[in-house]
């Protein structure tokens, strides 16, 4: 099955950069590119370029103040203390000259996606510089400016009017989504990730459901740190399935984080390339199932940007294409051109090696734990049906 | 922190004379679970609880019962005299009644008038507030000897690194009195070179701890 799908790049993606020890790198979204070209899985004639997000796109979902907030930082001329109103100037999210326009890109990527989707372009469309999911109204935060996530849903709505499941399967909380859309019975927002009790942003529990029309639609799966690949996918697979058959969306959005691995600097999940290979595929299948095959997926957070990230996002373009994911070695050519840039081995293999599986004591109360969440989370849906 | 930050001055009061069947009423309208019994003065002189009220209510299996019983004065049920606090008290304190009188509300009185009620939910909430878990942040747990100083040596790494604290709270360690766990909630994504810190500076962290390789 070869379905037409569209890819998202320019090399305009990578000016969002912070400085060279930030954890998030759009080198990621370069270095998957190229591992696509060189598995003969991608072609000049799929990519399509980004466009900029216009204020008023912005405007959706962000505040003006906040957008000139960070046009002032962009150019050097916000003063320390006001940045930190908004969030910018902070660790996660410092200043950089040119922010405005770089994050600008990363929403108009998104928005480039959506149109490709719902113009009748393609079926899929595969926008991996977006997924910033914490992005707030008016606060930049976890390593995020603007929302582009919650900018395009808002954009989906008011231009086509259609219902919209947004799935998240980064490590962290979409909290930025989930509360743009908390109180919105037409988005259906579902995450899941690492339970916030020591990790970031420490949201995202079960009993966040949504609130006045907007209750029941926001549905969210915390799984405890150290959660391998098994219970991942079987909890998250039940959910998906339990919750696009009860919401039965119009169109899917996607955005999948790729720092629930084990070898993630940052988070506390030990899945490895099992889940990145199962959970596009599953997307793929349900927006086939019920959405006429409209499906946007965005990129997010992952950390290891050499050994697991380009892999990751590589086999959403693989599964969004041809439907299943690619097997066997890494071409050569991408690890000699990349190897010389960092100390860590780069992989051989499309697949994980068994032994870097960690062994975990607690395993069998982590997936009980997690399977009592899921039944939580369904509680009301599964009585309905 | 005070109790007049936390306390609901909304209050629905009665007075001694009106009926167990007002009381019900306003119970199930409001959905509360407490009525403080006040006189002309605004004086408390009681407090019903829902518990008091449906316990003198007839059974609801009961399809033949009498329900005059509920036209009676609410001042035959009420409990007296009431435990009250003053809006200058502190939660802290006032936490021990709770805990100690198994109250789930109490009366907030000033100069004699009824001004506010707590109840066990808005004490809660005040917990969760105290904690930070209610916005964005990374947890990080420190075991430190229990001797002088050693929060702000632990404190400097995180202003070193320019990230700010969202909450602090000082645990027991299991029971040893000579360590305490310092629990931070800090406002950033990645905690990695905060963590590293704290390690280098020889610190124990309970968490993040018990990492299997390869994760730092």
């Amino acid at each position: 099955m070869t379905c037409k799908s569209s890819f998202v790049y320019s090399d305009a993606l990578l000016d969002y950069h912070f400085h060279s020890d930030h954890p998030f790198n759009q080198k990621r979204v370069l270095l998957t590119k190229e591992l696509l070209e060189s598995t003969e899985q991608l072609h000049q004639d799929e990519m399509i370029t980004p466009r900029k997000a216009t204020e008023q796109e912005l405007a959706l979902f962000h505040d003006h103040a906040y957008i000139d907030a960070v046009k002032n930082a962009s150019n050097g001329t916000l003063p320390i203390e006001k940045g930190l109103e908004f969030g910018l100037g902070t660790e996660d999210t410092p200043i950089f000259p040119g922010m405005h326009d770089a994050a600008s890109y990363l929403v108009g990527g998104t928005l480039t996606a959506v149109e490709s989707v719902l113009e009748d372009k393609t079926e899929h469309s595969l926008h991996l510089g977006g997924g910033l999911h914490h992005g707030f109204k008016r606060k930049a935060s976890g390593f995020c400016i603007y929302n582009d996530g919650a900018v395009a849903i808002k954009y989906i709505r008011k231009q086509y009017d259609l219902k919209v499941l947004y799935v998240d399967t980064d490590a962290h909380h979409g909290d930025g989504v989930q509360w743009a859309f908390y109180d919105d019975p037409n988005v259906c927002t579902f995450s899941i990730h690492e339970t916030g009790r020591y990790l970031f942003p420490g949201t995202g529990n079960v009993n966040e459901r949504g609130i006045k029309e907007g209750h029941g639609y926001s549905f969210n799966l915390p799984i405890d740190a150290f959660t391998q690949d098994e219970s991942f996918l079987h909890i998250f697979e039940f959910a998906f399935k339990e919750i696009v058959a009860s919401f039965k969306p119009d169109v899917i959005v996607t955005q999948n984080g790729a720092d629930a691995h084990v070898l993630d600097p940052l988070t506390h999940l030990c899945a490895t390339m099992k889940i990145y290979e199962r959970i596009p595929q599953l997307a793929h299948e349900l927006a086939h199932q019920y959405c006429n095959g409209r499906w946007i997926a965005l990129g997010g957070g992952g950390y290891d940007i050499w050994r697991v990230v380009p892999r990751a996002w590589g086999q959403v373009w693989n599964v969004m294409k041809t439907g299943s994911p690619v097997k066997g070695d890494i071409p050569v050519d991408w690890i000699n051109k990349w190897q010389p840039e960092t100390k860590v081995t780069l992989p051989s293999y499309w697949h994980d090696d068994e032994s870097i599986i960690p062994n975990i004591p607690r395993k069998s109360e982590i997936t009980d734990k997690n399977e009592k969440v899921l039944m939580n989370l369904l509680k009301y849906t599964r009585s309905s049906t | 922190m005070l109790v007049e930050e936390i306390m609901n001055t909304d209050v629905v009061t009665l007075s001694p004379t009106a009926s167990i069947r007002e009381a019900l009423h306003l119970l199930q309208k409001h959905r509360i679970r407490h009525i403080p019994i006040v006189d002309d003065d605004n004086y408390v002189v009681g407090i019903v609880s829902d518990r008091d009220v449906r316990d003198a209510s007839p059974s609801i299996l009961d399809k033949d019962s009498d329900q005059h019983v509920l036209d009676n004065e609410i001042q035959t049920i009420m409990s007296h005299p009431v435990v009250t606090v003053h809006p200058l008290d502190f939660v802290e304190e006032i936490a021990r009644i709770f805990y100690d009188e198994e109250f789930a509300s109490v009366p907030v009185v000033q100069n004699h008038k009824l001004v506010g009620i707590v109840t066990e939910k808005d004490m809660l909430y005040t917990l969760i507030q105290l904690t930070g878990t209610h916005v964005q942040g990374s947890q990080i747990e420190v075991k430190v000897p229990h001797v002088p100083g050693m929060i702000p040596k632990v404190t400097s790494i995180f202003g070193e690194r320019n990230t700010n604290i969202i909450s602090v709270l000082v645990y027991p360690y299991q029971n040893d009195p000579n360590y305490k766990i310092l629990v931070f909630r800090i406002q950033t994504m990645n905690p990695n070179p905060i963590v590293q810190d704290l390690r280098a500076a020889g610190y124990e962290l309970m968490w993040p701890n018990n990492i299997p390789e390869p994760k730092i």
